[in-house]
């Protein structure tokens, strides 16, 4: 399913003295089986943006279009839940969202909200449980006596049962430790690539862009910058310095790198791997 | 819906009811609803009125910015002078429907509570909108200084209204977010019959309290670990002062006590 912003314009507040304008004239489309990242400084819109990629918010002006529907500025839009099965969100710090008696019934929520059965969302808890990387035992302890990560994970869980077509992560990893960190990503990158299902990440995460994005989109003080791929985009590190962005640590060392030797690399490495062999190449195969 | 509301705001600006000592203010708020129950008469009201939107006018804030932002209250106002308008049941018939008549006293009685209402929000608008909610608690605590003699907690309860009005805005936000997370999974607060609407709170409501004890928690611990032990021996960062012009506003406010008075036992 493919999802195209055009022109989209948020205003908060509008037609009060506390009205801000929060993105402006922002365009991108999302093909699916895409990964794209969102990528931008605090306060640039990333989040507006993602509010607007299931109609949790309508643009005051513009236009949003979400598979076979298109949510416009000024139109009443009605029975948005179908939008929202196929799009899933998962929010920064989803831990927040839980709130039931026990992991299973919170898992459940979501699915039965959009009609599944009772036995067919308790098969699905019982096998996102398990793909976010924890066992069917804490299905029927609480939530809230979970641990900060196996809380995240339970909501991760709770979103990925929805099974969009969609999926939509803000900040997934924040606060995790860097093993988490890792796994989680990875778990994220298999379902894109084994169920070809859509992502959208929006990340401070420059590293994680340049890992698993097949497309990058730069907003800096709500507008649109940037739309490229990711290795266009980090070879340029003059430029995301003054969108208050970096590059990935890999391609800092092989600046540093090669300032050191006093030779150019043909192109930017986006992983270790990459730097290693594309240096090992340059050096004739002298280096190891 | 809620960005527009202004109940209980602070709009920043520079004006001499910005500039006030917040004692003064309060004072001149709590006496001004006291006064404006010694208007009994059309007259009286109107003098009220005035000065009321003289007040306002010498903050900078417009009226018709007032009632944009106080719609709800206004929904309440329209409420009440209708029931007024058809409970009183005293003096001359003006409108006789058959099922249902209104009297002249009907519609006098009608008039004066929806003014009196009207300016009673208005002038307590008046204040949250030109005093920072920090400086509305200094005034209270110092205002209530005198009591601590009779052991009454003042700075205690000065900082839990800081605290609570700190936390409005905080809770307002986390509000939107759960409920925007729960929207994503499905959740629907807006449609549907009543008894499911209801049901759909619950999400809403138990992140917000688990939040909301977890935050009160970790605040806990941080003014603990920054050594606080209570209103003894604090000094202010923030000193309170008080300038001619708030005797002024008091002493005007006396003349319209006065006034009223006047207006009610001997004219």
């Amino acid at each position: 399913m493919d999802i195209s912003l055009q022109e989209v314009e948020y205003r908060y507040a509008a037609g009060s003295p506390f009205e801000k304008k929060a993105v402006e004239n922002v365009s991108f489309t999302v093909s699916s089986g895409e990964c794209v990242a969102v990528i931008g400084h605090t306060g640039s819109g990333k989040s507006t943006i993602l509010l607007h990629l299931n109609a949790l918010l309508k643009p005051t002006s513009g236009s949003v279009v979400i598979g076979d529907r298109t949510v416009k500025a000024g139109r009443k839009e009605k029975d948005l839940k179908p939008i929202r099965q196929k799009v899933g969100i998962v929010f920064q710090f989803p831990e927040q969202q839980l709130f039931e008696e026990t992991v299973l019934k919170d898992i459940c929520y979501g699915p039965m909200n959009f009609g599944v059965s009772e036995e067919e969302a308790k098969c699905r808890a019982v096998y996102w449980i398990k793909q976010v990387g924890l066992s069917e035992e804490i299905l029927q302890e609480s939530p809230f006596d979970l641990s900060g990560g196996q809380m995240r994970r339970v909501a991760i869980a709770g979103v990925l049962a929805m099974e969009p077509e969609v999926l939509v992560l803000d900040e997934p990893t924040a606060g995790l430790d860097p093993r988490g960190r890792k796994e989680m990503m990875n778990m994220f990158f298999r379902l894109h690539k084994e169920r070809k299902m859509t992502m959208i990440l929006v990340t401070h995460s420059m590293e994680d862009a340049a890992d698993y994005a097949d497309k990058v989109v730069v907003l800096h003080k709500g507008k649109k910058v940037h739309e490229g791929t990711p290795r266009e985009l980090f070879s340029d590190a003059e430029r995301l310095s003054e969108w208050g962005l970096g590059v990935p640590e890999v391609v800092r060392f092989q600046r540093m790198l090669e300032a050191k030797a006093g030779r150019k690399l043909p192109g930017i490495c986006l992983s270790i791997e990459e730097l290693a062999a594309s240096f090992s190449e340059l050096s004739g195969g002298k280096a190891t | 819906m809620m960005e527009k509301m202004i109940f209980g705001r602070y709009i920043p600006a520079d004006s001499i009811v910005h500039r006030m000592d917040p004692r003064a203010k309060l004072i001149f708020v709590f006496a001004f609803i006291a006064i404006i129950f010694l208007a009994d008469n059309a007259w009286a009201y109107g003098i009220a009125a005035i000065y009321t939107l003289a007040s306002i006018w010498m903050s900078g804030i417009t009226v018709r910015f007032l009632i944009s932002g106080l719609k709800p209250v206004m929904i309440l106002i329209a409420f009440t002078f209708i029931l007024q308008i058809f409970f009183a049941r005293e003096g001359r018939v003006v409108l006789d429907l058959g099922f249902l008549t209104i009297y002249e006293e009907g519609i006098r009685q009608a008039f004066m509570i929806s003014t009196r209402f009207l300016l009673l929000v208005f002038m307590t608008s008046l204040l949250t909108l030109t005093t920072t909610p920090i400086s509305i608690t200094d005034g209270l605590e110092s205002l209530l200084n005198p009591l601590k003699k009779i052991k009454f907690p003042a700075h205690e309860l000065a900082l839990m209204m800081s605290i609570a009005l700190r936390f409005i805005p905080t809770l307002m936000d986390e509000t939107d977010k759960i409920m925007k997370a729960q929207m994503a999974r499905g959740s629907d607060m807006s449609s549907g019959p009543l008894k499911d609407r209801i049901k759909a709170v619950v999400p809403l409501m138990i992140p917000l309290f688990v939040n909301a004890f977890k935050r009160a928690e970790d605040l806990a611990t941080a003014m603990e670990v920054r050594g606080y032990r209570g209103g003894e021996g604090r000094t202010k960062y923030r000193l309170l002062n008080w300038h001619i012009r708030d005797t002024m506003a008091l002493f005007t406010l006396i003349i319209l006590a006065g006034i009223l008075s006047w207006m009610r036992f001997w004219l």
